[in-house]
């Protein structure tokens, strides 16, 4: 089945083109564009629901072998030759993939062909799973919340092309695939934030949103420019064999794995909004709130996560960086959740925490616990899809009003999706057994027991207060929306919010239904099918300390399904590789051939092995305070560390839905006190750390500023230069005019005058203008002649 | 016959078409000299198609034509192509047609002058891209200065005789500079302190296959039979080659550079472009950005790389900077400047997007430049990739800008707004355009930026760093310009009645989304058209720069091609 | 060729065939009051008259040239006559255009003097 999965990324993109193309010559109704869009993505699913089960678990199942590439690849860039002008050229000491050979790349110079070409492998069918489940369910949704625009086509013309690019994103076998996803998901960023693009706000948050992406583009970009110069190819199976064999590059060695990393990261921060590129996240819930979810939500803000975890040899190769990736992402996530304490917008509000989830994510990579990260993704897609298509219906029922202050005591209107709406809170809050809980407490976990950096414990001090805070915010949240008074009846509806412009039928149909209602079944549905996966998709991750300190599940934990493409710094090979672990019939698929074919014995093949091994002792060197390892050495045995570690976090999200309770439901009076006597924090919070304000002044208005200076520098001075050259050029062909005029042609002229005054009397006298006199000069000159014939004849 | 002369034909086939129209028609048939006309390049493009025959397997200089011309002074008449002019051939062509159909209502007086400077301006950057002979190549490309100079003056703007006669006398400093350089290269063909050191190998080197190497042969022997100098350009790049490094390479590169940087622009020669564009008809912006600016960097691809192979790697000639890093830091500024001032004309309240394209158009070419002098295969691949590319995206903003100039007469950016309400069609040709220009992936530009700032990278990191420091910039200002033209409500009245794209429009819009496309998901066939030159022209200046498949030379002086070194086959002329 | 008409003059032979000088000085004689006329007189018709003197003097010469030519038996004796046709003829068109020119110059100046017309000065 994984020979079709080329078919995932192009039917929706085949669902796109129909819809964008024909969508608006032949006005097809909303039930045919839906049905396409629906259609297209459900098919998607289903081809990758099947590849994955039967790469999994099938007959003829590959895993663990972590690349399976389409054979229906062509050549997309044949880019010509390469010197691989960084790093050591050398690929010797490249490592086999779990079976797979090391590198078919050859010297310090190569010729780059890019390919294009579908891969299917531990990572990639996760998130294709993810992309085209949770995209399938937001898809239905948007067939309802969407009914009545007159853009339906195009909104899901864009919804289809962003499916493309994104599964070209995560199923793209090298990074210029990556790339090419990357910037796509962008432009459909850009896009469907702009969907209502007669607001002045959408339009300004879509180009907003675009412009940081490509800022962080700008680091991935070099970055791939990098890894092709150090590995001469930019596909994976290449460059993370490869890249297994460098030296890591310990705490304070800054090398070529940290440069290559820094610019991922920073293309990571830009797509995934973490600090300090996280400022157009919260600005593109100006979209559809649909887009919201699905985009901005669940797939394409964790991209960023993908890439850091499909680069995890080079990250982990870098100390440096992966202390980075760790504070960056703790610093977001606590600095993301405290403005989400303060904010009115319901959607701006889901937006400060999915910044600061994804900082969790990123914490997670940072202290080495990369398949944690990605578990949290999938959790994350759950349950913020769930909330954010919740805020949809609230949205939708309640006429486009956006404010929480004018929602409250919603339940009653709205049960269905005020009971989906409760199952995303808990899942965020970190209450057991919901999915939120199994990815944070391991986070958390990881974060105080990691080896990979020191700071482990400030990392996870600073994860365990944003824990506590988003307990608290989503608490406010659900009280300010669901419960409490009917402040709705008070105010007049704000029509103003998400398109009321375009809004055709819908508006004027339900304009005097002032009651919230509930939505209708294609967008509860999906509501329910979401809160399912947010209850319960956390045990495929299962914390050890509920199991005995075993992993359990086999490949079904997700923690074993991802293990193969995670490199181990310890042992320096993919892969927990413990004995026994993996199937033996684990066979290459390149062929029996080379150092790493079926045909080389295994003590040949662990001889190689060793060999390749690089030595990096010093590379598990202390980090420093180890929280965890201080734990155990009280308490005992690990499995009790961990289960202190997890009552703590069900401890601290408890304390925040606690508090949460106290401040808006028991006496709601709270808030404003409290938030009057902490009012420099809660100015500073609530106007998001005058963050935008800094970079609108410090980056916008300079480089403004410079377009000014730049274009005044050209006139003046560069066409200044060319005009004066002009200017130059006239002037001396004045001063050579005039000297021409008066100099030369006036000594001409002088002369010329002297002579005709003197000549002129005698001529003149000659011109009688008579023809007889005229003719007698000519018969004398005749006779002249005629003398002169004959004198000289004599 | 057809294939012998095909390189000719094509030439000069606009020629007799504009002839055609000046005998054949009155003054009043406008209607038919349009149609005429659009018929006519349409077919000098279909016969152009027939270059794709260019055999990419033997690569070199191909549809090779020689005949006597001065003998005097050993200028003859010599033609051939490698893949990076059938390219530019084909793209000139295709241009050609969208220009002359762009015209059609845009232009509203003298229509028949019109259309035959048009066909004779085709004729010039024809000839330039297809001599294989340096006089000849210098004559079109003097030349055809002139009907563009006419075309801004005759139906420019406002400010139509200042526009011209700065492009005009600005084209001419930089191509009289660069006179003196092919006078002193023509001098060198007859030294024979210079003469005796070019080997066979190299020769072959540049010809690339054993026909092109037979026709260098057989000319160097001719003149030297008639004791003339040679302008045959491979021989000439041959020539350069050996001369020592020191002043007099500097000097010439510098000679030839000056006039190609004018043409290209390259900072600091570039304030003639935003005033041309500006004023020029819309056919004539496109002929110009499209097709014209490329005689700047072909020029480098040609000449100064290959010919002075020795000052373009030189980094250390004026104490710590060389040739090569002065030509890199100008294609910088150009890049990052030409983006900057591009950003004004958004800033500004009521900008000209005219000059905004324009100013994009000098940060555009400086990628090329940046990816000529990487000096890497991938560097050139994507600086040839980006002049087809500019000569695509660059020219279809031209058009568009001209469609809405038709409607509304006027091209600030602060007379429009919300024009996605009325004109969808248009509307989404120029996201799909502007979005092209700031090099997204799959389409076009993404896929010559990133090949040539791959390129940079190879050569220096700082570089690619800086280069893509233009294209954020790139991003920010096209957008902007998107949103202010078509985001937001219609607030101008004027607006309200706009007709969206014509059919016309359609049919000259719609093969330049193509190619974008075509270009962006699959550039195979572009690229492997010049594969082999590019190449070639790495190992000429890198002699030892590595090449999967390609033995790397052997650095004594036998010569590796040696099927012709033998008695060379004089083919005599009489 | 004087020398060679003396030579073979006679008597009777001077009668029958005239000497060639006897109308050369005649024709010459025509010519000279002919310029004279010409450079002389200030009426445009006398001016005419003086012309056609001149040409006649030419006839003569023509006439007397193709009958000495005959006589000696050289060359081609018609060509002479036929010149001579030719010019009577011109003649009579000049004179008939001069006619018009003198009075289309009388109707413009109302005089036909020419030292009152000096129109080329200018």
């Amino acid at each position: 089945m994984y020979r079709y999965i080329w078919l995932v990324p192009l039917l929706p993109l085949a669902g796109a083109a129909i819809n964008g193309i024909f969508g608006r010559w032949f006005r097809f109704s909303e039930k045919l564009i839906g049905g396409i869009a629906v259609g297209t993505v459900a098919l998607s699913f289903l081809i990758s629901l099947t590849a994955v089960y039967s790469y999994g678990f099938g007959g003829e199942a590959r895993w663990p072998n972590p690349y399976v590439t389409t054979q229906t690849a062509f050549n997309w860039i044949p880019a010509g030759a390469v010197k691989q002008t960084l790093g050591e050229g050398d690929t010797s000491r490249a490592i086999a993939v779990n079976g797979q050979p090391a590198s078919s790349v050859t010297g310090p110079a190569s010729l780059l062909n890019i390919q294009w070409s579908c891969q299917l492998d531990p990572l990639s069918s996760i998130f294709m799973l993810i992309v085209t489940g949770v995209g399938l369910c937001i898809f239905v949704f948007a067939t309802g919340y969407m009914h009545g625009e007159t853009g339906f086509y195009r909104f899901f013309a864009y919804m289809g092309l962003f499916m493309f690019s994104m599964l070209v994103l995560v199923m793209g076998s090298n990074f210029v695939m990556m790339f090419v996803g990357w910037e796509g998901v962008g432009l459909c960023s850009y896009l469907l934030i702009g969907y209502y693009f007669n607001k002045q706000e959408a339009a300004n948050a879509s180009r907003k949103a675009f412009i940081t992406n490509r800022v962080g583009d700008f680091g991935f970009m070099l970055a791939i420019f990098g890894v092709i110069a150090t590995f001469g190819s930019a596909q994976y199976t290449n460059v993370v064999s490869q890249a297994a064999g460098y030296p890591v590059e310990t705490l304070g060695h800054w090398g070529l794995m940290s440069w290559i990393a820094l610019g991922l990261m920073i293309g990571a921060c830009g797509k995934s909004a973490q600090f300090p590129l996280h400022v157009w996240l919260p600005d593109a819930m100006a979209g559809p709130t649909p887009v919201s979810a699905l985009i901005h939500a669940a797939t394409m803000v964790t991209a960023g996560l993908y890439m850091l975890t499909r680069t995890n040899v080079i990250f982990q190769h870098s100390q440096t960086m992966m202390l980075v990736v760790a504070l960056v992402g703790a610093f977001t996530a606590i600095f993301a959740a405290t403005i989400g304490i303060t904010q009115n917008d319901i959607k701006k509000v889901l937006a400060y925490s999915t910044v600061s989830q994804l900082g969790f994510m990123f914490l997670a990579c940072g202290v080495g616990a990369f398949v944690i990260g990605i578990f949290h993704v999938m959790t994350h897609a759950f349950f913020k899809a769930l909330m954010f298509l919740g805020s949809g219906s609230v949205i939708h029922g309640m006429h486009h009003e956006q404010d929480m202050r004018k929602m409250g005591g919603l339940k009653k209107y709205m049960p269905i999706t005020y009971m989906t709406f409760l199952g995303g809170w808990l899942a965020i809050c970190g209450i057991i057994p919901f999915s939120g809980f199994w990815s944070k407490d391991e986070i958390l976990w990881n974060a105080a027991s990691t080896t990979h950096i020191p700071l482990g414990w400030l990392v996870w001090l600073i994860g365990t207060i944003a824990a506590t805070c988003t307990a608290f915010y989503m608490t406010r949240l659900v009280a300010m929306t669901f419960w409490g008074e009917e402040r709705f009846r008070k105010h007049e509806h704000g029509m103003e919010h998400e398109g009321h412009a375009q809004k055709k039928e819908h508006a004027t149909s339900h304009h005097d239904a002032h009651v919230p209602h509930e939505s209708p079944k294609s967008m509860w549905v999906p509501l329910v099918v979401l809160a399912i996966l947010a209850t319960i998709g956390g045990f495929v991750g299962i914390s050890t300390a509920f199991t005995g300190g075993k992993e359990v599940g086999w490949k079904m934990n997700i923690v074993n399904w991802l293990d193969p493409i995670i490199w181990n710094k310890e042992t320096g090979q993919f892969g927990k590789a413990e004995e026994g672990k993996f199937p033996p019939n684990a066979t290459p698929l390149l062929g029996n051939e080379g150092p790493f074919g079926a045909n080389t014995s295994t003590a040949e093949r662990e001889q190689l092995l060793s060999q390749a091994r690089p030595t990096n002792g010093e590379a598990k060197a202390h980090t420093g305070f180890n929280l965890a390892h201080a734990v155990e050495s009280k308490v005992g045995s690990e499995t009790a560390t961990e289960w202190v570690f997890i009552i703590i976090s069900l401890l601290v999200a408890g304390a925040g839905i606690g508090l949460g309770l106290l401040f808006y439901v028991k006496s709601p009076q709270l808030a404003d006190v409290w938030a009057a006597r902490l009012k420099p924090l809660y100015e500073a919070s609530y106007n998001k750390y005058w963050i935008d304000e800094f970079f609108g002044w410090a980056i916008t208005r300079r480089t403004m500023d410079l377009a000014r200076g730049v274009f005044a520098f050209d006139s003046k001075v560069v066409d200044g230069g060319v005009n004066g050259s002009a200017w130059l050029t006239r002037l001396t062909s004045k001063i050579t005019g005039g000297a021409d005029k008066y100099l030369v042609d006036g000594l001409v002229n002088a002369i010329a005058d002297f002579v005709v005054r003197l000549m002129s009397p005698i001529v003149r006298a000659a011109q009688t203008g008579l023809t007889q006199n005229y003719a007698l000069v000519m018969v004398i000159g005749l006779l002249i002649a005629v003398a002169i014939y004959f004198v000289k004849s004599l | 016959m057809f294939t012998n002369n095909i390189l000719s034909i094509i030439t000069w086939l606009p020629v007799v078409g504009a002839i055609l129209i000046l005998g054949a028609f009155k003054k009043d048939q406008n209607a038919l000299i349009k149609k005429f006309a659009t018929a006519w390049l349409a077919l000098d493009f279909v016969i152009s198609l027939w270059l794709f025959g260019y055999d990419r397997r033997t690569g070199g200089m191909q549809f090779l034509e020689d005949h006597q011309w001065i003998s005097a002074i050993g200028a003859r008449y010599q033609m051939g192509a490698d893949g990076v002019s059938v390219l530019l051939i084909i793209l000139t062509t295709f241009l050609g047609v969208l220009a002359a159909l762009s015209s059609w209502k845009y232009i509203q007086k003298r229509e028949k002058e019109d259309y035959v400077l048009l066909l004779l301006l085709q004729t010039m950057v024809l000839g330039v891209f297809s001599s294989m002979d340096l006089f000849l190549f210098y004559l079109f490309f003097e030349v055809s200065l002139v009907p563009m100079y006419f075309l801004i003056v005759i139906w420019g703007g406002e400010n139509r005789l200042y526009a011209a006669i700065k492009f005009f006398l600005y084209t001419l400093v930089g191509s009289v500079v660069m006179l003196l350089g092919v006078l002193k290269m023509y001098f060198l063909t007859q030294d024979l302190a210079i003469t005796t050191k070019v080997s066979q190998a190299t020769i072959g080197l540049l010809a690339g296959n054993d026909n092109a190497l037979r026709m260098v042969n057989s000319t160097v022997q001719a003149a030297t039979q008639s004791g003339t100098g040679s302008f045959n350009i491979v021989y000439m790049q041959a020539i350069g080659s050996v001369i020592p490094m020191g002043t007099l390479q500097v000097l010439l590169f510098f000679a030839f550079a000056l006039g190609f940087a004018i043409k290209v622009p390259m900072w600091p020669f570039h304030t003639w472009l935003p005033d041309a564009h500006v004023e020029a008809p819309t056919a004539g912006s496109v002929i110009l950005a499209g097709i014209l600016l490329k005689l700047g960097t072909y020029g480098f691809y040609r000449f100064n790389l290959p010919m002075f192979p020795k000052a373009s790697m030189d980094e250390v000639f004026f104490g710590k900077f060389g040739v090569r890093s002065i030509m890199i830091f100008l294609a910088i500024i150009s890049i990052i400047y030409g983006a900057l001032a591009a950003m004004y004309f958004v800033v500004k309240k009521d900008g000209d997007v005219k000059k905004l394209v324009a100013y994009s158009s000098v940060s555009s070419m400086g990628i090329v430049m940046l990816g000529l002098f990487a000096l890497n295969p991938n560097g050139l691949n994507g600086a040839v990739m980006q002049m087809i590319n500019h000569g695509i995206y660059s020219g279809a903003l031209f058009l568009l800008v001209g469609i809405i100039y038709e409607r509304r007469h006027t091209r600030k950016v602060s007379e429009f707004g919300g024009l996605s309400h009325v004109m969808p069609g248009y509307a989404a040709v120029f996201l799909a355009m502007a979005m092209t220009a700031i090099g997204l992936p799959l389409l076009a530009v993404f896929i010559s930026e990133f090949l040539a700032m791959r390129g940079a990278f190879e050569a220096n990191p700082v570089w690619a760093g800086w280069a893509g420091l233009g294209i954020i910039l790139n991003a920010g200002y096209m957008l902007w310009l998107y949103q202010r033209m078509f985001f937001g409500e219609i607030e101008n009245e004027k607006n309200k009645s706009l007709l969206d794209l014509s059919g016309r429009e359609w049919v000259y819009m719609m093969p330049l989304v193509i190619m974008s496309l075509w270009i962006g998901i699959y550039p195979g066939p572009f690229l492997r058209y010049i594969e082999k030159p590019v190449n070639a022209a790495v190992r000429a200046i890198r002699p030892n720069y590595p090449i999967p498949g390609q033995p790397p030379p052997a650095t004594t002086s036998a010569p590796t091609i040696t099927t012709t070194s033998a008695p060379v086959q004089i083919k005599t002329q009489p | 060729m004087f020398q060679e008409a003396s030579r073979t003059s006679t008597a009777l032979e001077s009668i029958k065939h005239p000497d060639l000088s006897k109308f050369l000085v005649i024709a010459a004689i025509l010519f000279i009051i002919g310029v004279a006329g010409v450079l002389t007189r200030r009426n445009l018709l006398v001016i005419f008259m003086s012309i056609e003197l001149i040409l006649n003097a030419a006839n003569l010469n023509f006439i007397a040239f193709s009958r000495y030519l005959q006589d000696t038996g050289r060359g081609d004796v018609m060509s002479g006559q036929i010149f001579t046709v030719f010019i009577i003829v011109v003649a009579a068109a000049e004179a008939a255009i001069g006619l018009g020119i003198v009075i289309a110059l009388y109707r413009n100046r109302e005089t036909i003097w020419v030292d009152e017309i000096d129109l080329m000065k200018w």
